[in-house]
């Protein structure tokens, strides 16, 4: 198998978030932190942009809203033009409140599915769980990966310069990412 | 210019800002008090509005302060003492309360015997809507606020002395109990204040939506507050950008709340299409009065809406500062809208005592606030949560 990434731990959250700006300074792009918890600041210590989760439902929402606006135009205008208590068929007052309920359930597809698409789930197994050393993360360790792929990889590089920004436990994953 | 001492919070200069906007406020209550004696019709009606206004925005500061310690948030502790301090002209606003009294006969014509004598619908309401108790509900409600501003105040004051975090769970204890106080008074406020100028419509949302635009519109001031501040240098260290990001995005969330309550009493109305509830609707659509409605469905609502929406527009200051500005203007539009249809029916009239009482009242409100906010620290020094405040990022 080949190598997927290379992934080091460190002792402490601050620890973790300074061994990701080093590592975003040192040119690294496909790296990743894995921390029991949230850390404040992270994003900007990993360099990582604003997410495109609020442009995906922004998108979504506006189709949906208009999906139920034209639906409903179609049907009391044209499809099944009926009288109701005396108003007019276009009645775009009675329509709001399902274009609005559109807009929104759109808008939560677009989280919900958009979010999966972007951290690439549903999945069955990822490379990291080859290691036995990742459980940590989920107790009490805080570990950053590097991934293959990135350009400025190299093995004997990218280890020596784990270790050189203060990583402990340094191993090889293998496996198909 | 004011100048801040910044170790320890405390105004070594207070500016003049304070005695200029009690000169113009008293100047504007004055010319407005005038006109009285041209047309006491007009005056009585700015100066509804012109109260309406300050007096539902000085509320919101008040459950804007209420709300922050009900729920322990920690955001806004270095930006709490502004509301606070706003909460605290509530006493000049009772006075402003006792023209409205005056005007009773002129506003109100459920305070007109004859007419209630020949409409069934008012005597049976009059053991609600009568003078005697209007002005007792008056009274109650402003000494609840006042009672609620007041030890608001005071504890967080007493902390600033001995930093004691007893405080702040006092606080909240007080904060819980008092958003229910707020609650009704408000509402009973909007019904009697504004609604019963038609008193034979009734919404019962019409409450919340009243309440609504003052918090919306107190979000807004607060904004422009700071802002004025980060222009002076005051407080930049300590209100940063990401304060700024929380109030884009509370305004961003109570625009659409505003919107949300203004149109569910729009549709219900417009669905069971009775005559009594619709007229209301109808005589703020018919004779010019749509060009309002309109301006405040697009200056209210969608304008504030997709500015908001954006992350990087809410974290640019004249952006922000602009669509504050605009909030403001809104409410103030909103509570025209919500007077003066029943005074002019026939078409939208503009007086320059519109003007004069709203800027009047306000001239009187800003400038003692501005003289309380300057008599005390600048942000809760003492509290336990500041420098988290200080340093959070959203």
């Amino acid at each position: 198998m080949k190598t997927w990434a290379i992934l080091a731990q460190f002792d402490t959250p601050a620890d973790l978030m300074h061994a990701a700006s080093s590592t975003r300074d040192a040119g690294y792009r496909k790296f990743d932190c894995h921390s029991p918890f949230p850390i404040h600041g992270m994003d900007d210590a990993m360099g990582l942009k604003r997410s495109s989760v609020g442009f995906i439902v922004g998108v979504m929402a506006v189709i949906g809203a208009t999906i139920g606006f034209v639906l409903q135009t179609w049907v009391a205008t044209s499809a099944y033009p009926l009288v109701i208590s005396g108003k007019p068929l276009f009645s775009w007052q009675a329509f709001i409140i399902i274009t609005f309920a559109l807009f929104v359930l759109f808008g939560a597809f677009g989280a919900v599915f958009g979010m999966f698409r972007l951290i690439r789930l549903p999945r069955w197994h990822h490379p990291l769980f080859y290691s036995e050393q990742f459980k940590v993360v989920t107790d009490d360790g805080f570990v950053l990966v590097i991934e293959s792929d990135d350009a400025k990889f190299d093995e004997n590089g990218t280890k020596e310069f784990l270790a050189a920004i203060g990583g402990k436990n340094i191993e090889l994953v293998r496996g198909e990412g | 210019m004011a100048a801040l001492d910044t170790q320890n919070y405390t105004f070594t200069y207070k500016g003049r800002f304070g005695v200029i906007a009690l000169g113009v406020g008293i100047v504007g209550i004055i010319l407005t008090v005038i006109g009285a004696f041209s047309d006491a019709h007009t005056f009585f009606a700015s100066w509804l509005t012109g109260f309406a206004f300050w007096t539902t925005l000085v509320l919101g500061a008040l459950f804007f302060v209420m709300l922050q310690h009900a729920t322990g948030a920690v955001w806004s502790v270095a930006v709490r003492r502004v509301p606070e301090a706003l909460s605290m002209t509530l006493p000049v606003l009772l006075l402003c309360f006792i023209p409205l009294v005056l005007g009773l006969h002129d506003l109100f014509h459920w305070t007109h015997a004859e007419e209630v004598a020949s409409d069934h619908l008012l005597q049976w309401k009059s053991p609600y809507l009568n003078s005697t108790f209007f002005i007792i509900r008056g009274v109650v409600f402003f000494a609840i606020w006042i009672g609620l501003a007041w030890m608001l105040n005071r504890y967080s004051l007493a902390q600033d002395a001995d930093g004691n975090p007893a405080h702040t769970l006092s606080l909240r204890k007080l904060s819980a109990g008092g958003i229910f106080l707020f609650a009704f008074s408000i509402t009973f406020a909007a019904f009697d204040w504004l609604m019963s100028l038609e008193p034979h419509w009734y919404s019962t949302i019409f409450g919340v939506y009243v309440f609504i635009g003052g918090f919306l519109a107190s979000l807004a001031m607060l904004v422009l507050i700071f802002q004025w501040m980060k222009g002076k240098g005051i407080l930049t260290g300590t209100v940063t950008t990401e304060h700024f990001h929380d109030f884009g995005r509370l305004m961003f969330a109570f625009t659409v709340f505003w919107a949300y309550i203004g149109g569910s009493q729009y549709y219900l109305i417009w669905y069971a299409n009775i005559p009594e509830e619709t007229v209301w609707f109808l005589t703020r659509w018919e004779n010019g009065w749509k060009t309002v409605s309109m301006l405040l469905i697009i200056g209210h609502f969608i304008v504030p809406f997709i500015t908001l929406i954006f992350y990087r527009l809410k974290r640019m200051d004249i952006v922000l500062k602009l669509i504050a500005a605009l909030i403001v203007v809104m409410h103030f539009v909103d509570m025209f809208w919500l007077v003066m249809p029943t005074f002019s029916p026939e078409g939208v009239h503009v007086s320059w005592m519109h003007f004069t009482a709203v800027i009047g009242i306000g001239g009187l409100v800003l400038g003692l606030f501005w003289m309380r906010y300057t008599a005390h620290r600048a942000v809760p020094v003492l509290d336990p949560k500041l420098e988290d405040s200080i340093a959070h990022r959203v």
